[in-house]
């Protein structure tokens, strides 16, 4: 543990990251000892290879596919305020948040449109904001491994992709995706929440 | 030896009457009564999970997400992915491996700035309180404390040496016991471990290996301070080569040289003939291979399983009020580490010695190591992991994953075959 300071002024930025993504100072300080125990050579940002040996996440067939959302554009370190930016995501929706907000400012983090956005580029292998037949398949395929073939996954896709894909265009967008899972408590599925 | 347990006497008397009353109190009491209850596995992660199946969840996420009905279950649904996605990210949050390789956080402080991860000025008193500790720690305790320890490590190897000058038979075999004895307890007092053995009567015998849970090197002064044990390990340079040359002068321990360690033939040889010779004493070994924070027990090698001897556990839990114990060996050296030692209140403990332990018939190596790991941890109140300590700098297996896909993939695909039967 060492002496590590207690307080949060050691966090740089820590105002303006509290105003973009919500959390509270206590959250924060939690965040960012687990980012220094992430990066334990302590390079200051976290690499690929570091979320990669969390064995938890290792085993999670879409493990590598979260790494990919931490490192948009093809980045290859990840600072603080870009690591809590992505678990901003995750926040539990507040109704404070809503009763408070000014509709002048950029959606909130944790937005319901956020969090589907989140899982829709889980889909979107190549970010050109469309879910392909080819790409729902390969999604797909790194969920169930070697245990369904390549027929069985095949009629899959294509199901799913019909049953969304409403402009006809065959392919899903984000608004067809959001659409398909209105219904959906996404508030609920996608959020974590941080103990004090 | 007269002078030396004076020496003894007097920093127990110290801290008896000269002392913090409440110090020695609490450490007093606490300590030697309620074991027990003092060692609450503190488990808790930082975010709030819900212990579910993947089957649960999912199918959890496609009812609140779907108005159509149930008994006409669907294949595969867009939504199953909020199960990983959040799964993942909750990893990435908080993991069960990552977080046995940093200090236990305390419930509540315990005077030392080291541990004062989350408690803001309370108040004037606290602090005045806080500093009169420091005093107390390094001016007083930490003098004495590096005395006593330097005495210790001398007297080791200047004894060993003088005892390794006799010739081979039973009144070298008594004398180079009392003299490791003697020199582990000074030791044990220069750290102020106050330690409760429980169930002497399973101490380890010869011919059998004693395995343990790894905290800290502090563990194996903890141990051959109450027992004679041959030594495991590789020779280092510096300090520890001349106390190790120095100690195998007078018994037989087992050292290895650095090339050695990685042929794993060889070790095992090496062991099985150490066990086989019932003269020679059992060997002390802690089969996690690193150090843990002491909240957990991690996956044990299963090297020290295959040679066939009685395995006698033994379990170390330390109560983190006094002092951590854990060597967090990517942030601190080993005189470091020992100086903290030195400069918190003490170091308390119970030892358990679990009763003798032997592979059965339709037993592997591997199960016989969770066999003997998982009576360990219901001991000492640690939390079982299947997690292999050394994670933290090799990757996981991929057959870990390949059981997900495979539970995923039933769902899915199983579906489909009810379907076209119907």
């Amino acid at each position: 543990m060492g002496s590590r300071s207690s307080h949060a002024a050691r966090i740089p930025d820590v105002d303006s990251i509290r105003r973009e993504t919500g959390f509270s100072q206590a959250s924060l300080l939690r965040l960012y000892h687990r980012f220094r125990a992430l990066d334990w050579n302590e390079k200051g940002y976290l690499s690929r290879v570091d979320l990669q040996q969390i064995g938890a996440l290792a085993v999670n067939p879409l493990g590598d596919r979260i790494i990919d959302s931490f490192f948009p554009d093809g980045s290859l370190h990840l600072d603080f305020p870009g690591f809590v930016r992505v678990l901003a995501r995750f926040r539990p929706v507040d109704d404070e948040d809503n009763r408070n907000r000014d509709p002048k400012e950029p959606e909130p983090l944790n937005s319901r449109m956020n969090k589907l956005r989140f899982a829709f580029q889980l889909y979107d292998l190549d970010r050109d904001g469309k879910i392909s037949r080819q790409e729902m398949l390969q999604v797909l395929r790194l969920m169930v491994g070697v245990q369904v073939t390549e027929e069985q996954l095949e009629s899959i896709a294509d199901r799913t992709v019909q049953e969304a894909d409403e402009d006809g265009d065959g392919a899903v967008s984000f608004l067809e995706f959001a659409k398909s899972l209105e219904k959906m408590n996404i508030e609920q599925k996608m959020s974590i929440r941080i103990l004090k | 030896m007269q002078p030396l347990s004076t020496a003894c006497e007097v920093q127990g008397a110290w801290s008896d009457s000269a002392g913090p009353q409440w110090a020695t109190l609490r450490m007093e009491r606490g300590a030697k009564e309620k074991n027990h209850q003092l060692y609450k596995p503190y488990t808790n992660g930082i975010i709030a999970k819900d212990p579910t199946s993947l089957e649960e969840e999912i199918k959890e996420i496609r009812r609140s997400g779907s108005s159509k009905a149930l008994d006409n279950t669907l294949e595969f649904e867009l939504s199953d992915i909020f199960y990983f996605c959040r799964k993942g990210v909750e990893t990435i949050m908080d993991d069960e491996v990552t977080k046995r390789f940093s200090a236990e956080e305390l419930e509540s402080w315990n005077l030392l700035s080291r541990t004062n991860y989350n408690f803001q000025y309370i108040s004037l008193r606290l602090t005045v309180l806080w500093g009169l500790g420091v005093l107390i720690r390094y001016c007083f305790l930490l003098p004495l404390r590096i005395a006593l320890a330097f005495t210790g490590i001398s007297l080791l190897v200047v004894g060993t040496t003088v005892v390794g000058y006799l010739p081979n038979g039973r009144f070298k075999e008594f004398l180079s016991k009392h003299v490791h004895l003697m020199c582990y307890r000074i030791c044990v007092r220069a750290l102020t471990a106050i330690i409760t053995y429980h169930d002497r009567k399973n101490r380890p015998r010869n011919g059998g290996i004693c395995v343990a849970n790894h905290t800290s090197p502090i563990d194996v002064i903890i141990l051959a301070s109450d027992g004679y044990y041959a030594m495991v390990g590789q020779v280092h340079g510096g300090l520890m080569g001349v106390i190790q040359r120095a100690m195998v002068k007078a018994c037989p321990h087992v050292w290895f040289e650095r090339s050695e360690v990685k042929d794993r033939h060889l070790v095992a040889k090496r062991l099985t003939e150490h066990v086989q010779d019932k003269s020679k004493l059992p060997i002390l070994i802690f089969p996690e291979g690193t150090c843990i924070n002491n909240t957990s027990v991690m996956m044990f090698k299963k090297g020290s399983f295959e040679i066939g001897a009685t395995v006698y556990p033994v379990a170390i839990k330390y109560d983190p009020q006094f002092g951590d114990a854990f060597w967090n060996s990517s942030k601190y050296g080993m005189v470091t580490y020992l100086l903290r030692m030195m400069t918190s209140w003490a170091i308390v403990c119970s030892v358990w010695y679990l009763p003798p332990m032997t592979r059965e018939a339709e037993e592997d190596a591997v199960q016989f190591a969770n066999r003997v790991k998982s009576a360990i941890a219901r001991q000492g109140g640690l939390v079982d992991l299947l997690w292999d300590g050394g994670l933290k700098r090799e990757k996981v297996k991929d057959t870990f994953k390949e059981e997900q896909q495979k539970l995923y993939s039933k769902m899915i695909v199983g579906n489909h075959e009810d379907r076209s039967r119907s």
